[in-house]
């Protein structure tokens, strides 16, 4: 039956982690954005809810509620109070959720239970590579068999790499072809972090500054054939269908937040004596805001319900993640607009949102659920 | 309960019943009825009447999603054909009016004769706007003078654009809801609705507009000189509420508009069913053409038209879904007036566009008379006038996320 109410669980959740985005994410969302770093305080206290970790099997001391409407409930809620730290802290997920899917058991526990016990550990995930004509389905990072070894060469972008993290999942291809009507044979490897071969650049982005990523370079990183997860080609596909609509979930949140520091300022600033938010020119982008938050999150919602009930949800997660980029830029941009001249200084949301955003139509996967 | 997306076996039953009947009972006269403006669509109608009414027969008491179900029924139907829809005989935005304003009795009284078997078919219709006044319903000036000798209301005035107004007005049986002023002093506290039967002397049909689309729905005209109606036939109160002007008026004004409520989430259905029709259209005429959409390419790979059709079938997708959250919130009993004009709003204008870009995308046939595509087109753009323009529904969106009342937002 058609039904647009969480359940009880999912609404305390909800509640929980919007006070915790509005009281530990949103304060310090600027100084996470101009230092490049967010505060370890915030990821340790985050990781205390378990947000991540109440997803993860119970054999590896996780929850067990995995659910990807729920993960988009969170996610929402999270990149409300800031995107770039709202990814962060999803960040375990990166190497989790794989792991969890496909990982073999000694893979899952030697990493997950890391991941759970004790204090923060991010996770991180390889898969946009930095070229113009970049295919997420065809990955120029190749992977070669020789002998009883794996050999990893390539160049990945938009890697998070946050402090004290292990292991990197990264996403290569195994026949070389550059046809697109092919399957690139995508695969996914176990790769420690501290291992020859390996370089990392940090890099910067025109938004998400509270998200540490890197370029990873990969010049023959040798690893043993276990390191391979168990996914084929189509798995990754979905792997990347949840990637979509998890990061189209972050969009949304901060699209929200955009669109709420919008309506309030509307309301207080005043022009000719009356506040702009009566004028209709201001009213009604305030209007049509509203009216593509509420679309999109249905979209979102409708997607993520598709993945928990094990359909093909390609097209879904396509059509919500593109809705998403679209209306997340025009809210964004909009938000901006409404605060004219201040919208356009550091000190007030929106150009922050908006930088966000901007990227939404180049990440991948760089949140999972 | 939980979020959920999957239709009940009710549901689905009745879209796959009413995707039939649009297939099989509409298509085939839709483009008689659009060239021929004006004339009665006579298969159409007996066959609503006959068998149409009684619904899928295979229901037989499968659960259905309520409300939603409803706009299931409308967007199948508009993807048949949209004026048709409109000119179906039932008691369409009358009966609306009446159920969520009436008594029991009057429930009784005028619904009743729809569900008779047999007889003929009949129509009931809703007169709102007037030639100085649309969108701003409390600026309406017909008047309603009571006759303490005969206990009748007196209505004069003049009302355009009642959309199945020549049905309701001419045969026997049917209703109209005539809104009418009874104390211009009072603004909107002084408008109430009243039921007009059929051929009640007094009332006149003028005639029926010529319009860009829906040309199989009755528009009309309608005339009322010193046209008595019994005070029975009142929709709610007589009491006239006088309240400052910034106050939003009183409950029979507001029960009037909660009518809309119920009506926009359907016309935004109706309109997500004629996007649908140009949007399937449109795609299957690419794949006849070997041209499949891929969803899992980088944009930068997609054609325009990919890019294109994935845009307009995610705004379609997302009308649809705000559509069955108003429907929802009815069938839960909750106040759902600002999410019924978002559906309205979205719906509206998606399909205004996705209809245009159809025509485009197929060029001179889309264009061409010979296909339904531009009058799916013409048809679609009515969904972002009536029930509210766009801007109405901007408006009332605006009013409600701001928390400002009508005189802070005009």
């Amino acid at each position: 039956m058609i039904d647009f109410e969480p359940t009880e669980e999912q609404a305390l959740i909800i509640e929980t982690v919007h006070q915790f985005a509005e009281n530990e994410i949103r304060p310090v969302c600027r100084e996470a954005d101009e230092s490049g770093v967010p505060p370890s305080s915030v990821l340790e206290a985050a990781h205390e809810l378990g947000l991540v970790a109440n997803a993860f099997p119970e054999a590896q001391g996780g929850g067990g509620e995995r659910s990807a409407v729920t993960g988009v409930l969170i996610a929402e809620e999270l990149a409300w109070g800031d995107m770039a730290i709202a990814l962060a802290i999803l960040s375990p997920g990166l190497l989790g959720f794989p792991l969890i899917d496909f990982g073999s058991e000694a893979q899952r526990d030697e990493v997950l239970p890391a991941l759970m016990e004790g204090g923060f550990v991010p996770g991180s995930l390889a898969i946009v590579e930095p070229r113009f004509d970049f295919d997420v389905y065809h990955p120029q990072t190749i992977a070669k068999a020789d002998g009883d070894k794996i050999l990893l060469d390539g160049v990945k972008c938009q890697v998070p790499w946050l402090e004290g993290g292990h292991h990197v999942i990264v996403i290569a291809a195994t026949t070389e072809t550059r046809n697109r009507e092919e399957s690139a044979g995508m695969a996914a490897f176990l790769v420690p972090r501290e291992i020859e071969g390996l370089t990392v650049a940090p890099e910067s982005m025109m938004g998400l500054g509270g998200l540490p990523t890197v370029e990873l370079t990969l010049s023959g990183v040798a690893i043993p054939k276990s390191a391979r997860l168990d996914a084929q080609d189509a798995d990754i596909r979905r792997m990347i269908d949840r990637g979509r609509v998890a990061l189209a979930a972050t969009g949304l949140g901060t699209a929200r937040a955009s669109f709420e520091v919008a309506l309030d300022y509307a309301k207080q600033r005043e022009t000719f004596g009356q506040p702009i938010a009566t004028r209709q020119a201001i009213a009604f982008m305030l209007a049509d805001m509203a009216i593509e938050i509420d679309g999109a999150r249905l979209l979102i919602w409708e997607a993520a319900a598709a993945l928990d009930r094990g359909e093909d949800a390609t097209r879904l997660a396509r059509l919500a993640s593109s809705q998403t980029a679209r209306i997340a830029l025009q809210v964004t941009d909009g938000a901006v607009q409404v605060f004219g001249g201040h919208g356009y200084i550091r000190d007030y949301l929106p150009e922050l949102h908006l930088r966000n955003v901007a990227g939404l139509t180049s990440f991948e996967a760089l949140t999972l659920i | 309960m939980a979020i959920d997306f999957s239709l009940t076996e009710g549901s689905k039953i009745a879209q796959e019943h009413y995707h039939n009947v649009a297939v099989e009972e509409m298509r085939p006269i839709s483009q008689k009825y659009d060239v021929g403006e004006h004339q009665l669509p006579v298969e159409w109608v007996d066959y609503w009447w006959n068998e149409g009414r009684k619904g899928p027969k295979e229901k037989s008491g499968e659960p259905n999603d309520g409300f939603i179900t409803i706009c299931l029924q409308a967007e199948e139907l508009c993807w048949g054909d949209a004026g048709l829809y409109l000119r179906m005989p039932t008691p369409a935005l009358g009966g609306s009016a009446v159920t969520a304003t009436g008594t029991k009795e009057q429930k009784k009284r005028f619904m009743s004769a729809f569900r008779e078997e047999g007889g003929h078919p009949i129509w009931g219709a809703m007169a709102i706007t007037e030639p100085q006044a649309g969108s701003d319903a409390a600026a309406i000036e017909t008047t309603a003078d009571f006759d303490p000798e005969t206990e009748e209301w007196i209505l004069n005035g003049t009302k355009i654009f009642c959309t199945a107004g020549e049905g309701a007005s001419q045969v026997d049986g049917g209703f109209i809801v005539v809104w009418a002023t009874i104390d211009k002093s009072a603004g909107r506290g002084g408008i109430k609705s009243f039921v007009v039967m059929a051929n009640t002397p007094g009332m006149e049909l003028i005639g029926c507009e010529k319009k860009l689309g829906i040309r199989a729905s009755d528009t009309a005209t309608l005339r009322f000189d010193n046209c008595r109606v019994p005070k029975e036939n009142l929709l709610g109160s007589a009491e006239v509420r006088k309240k400052g002007p910034t106050q939003s008026g009183d409950k029979g004004f507001k029960g009037a508009m909660a009518t809309f409520d119920a009506s926009r989430p359907i016309v935004a259905a109706m309109a997500t069913g004629v996007g649908r029709a140009a949007l399937d259209f449109l795609i299957e005429e690419l794949a006849r053409q070997g041209i499949e959409i891929r969803y899992d390419t980088p944009p930068r790979e997609l054609t325009a038209i990919e890019r294109d059709v994935i845009e307009m079938e995610a705004d379609l997708q997302a009308a649809r879904l705000l559509t069955w959250r108003a429907a929802w919130m009815m069938n839960k009993g909750r106040r759902n007036n600002l999410e019924a004009s978002m559906a309205k709003a979205k719906a509206g204008l998606a399909v205004t566009k996705i209809t245009q870009k159809t025509l485009q995308i197929l060029g001179p046939v889309g264009y061409s008379k010979k296909l339904l595509v531009e009058k799916w087109m013409r048809d679609a753009k009515i969904n972002d006038i009536f029930e509210g323009t766009q801007q109405i529904n901007q408006l009332i969106v605006a009013r409600r996320i701001l928390d400002y009342p009508s005189a802070m937002l005009r």
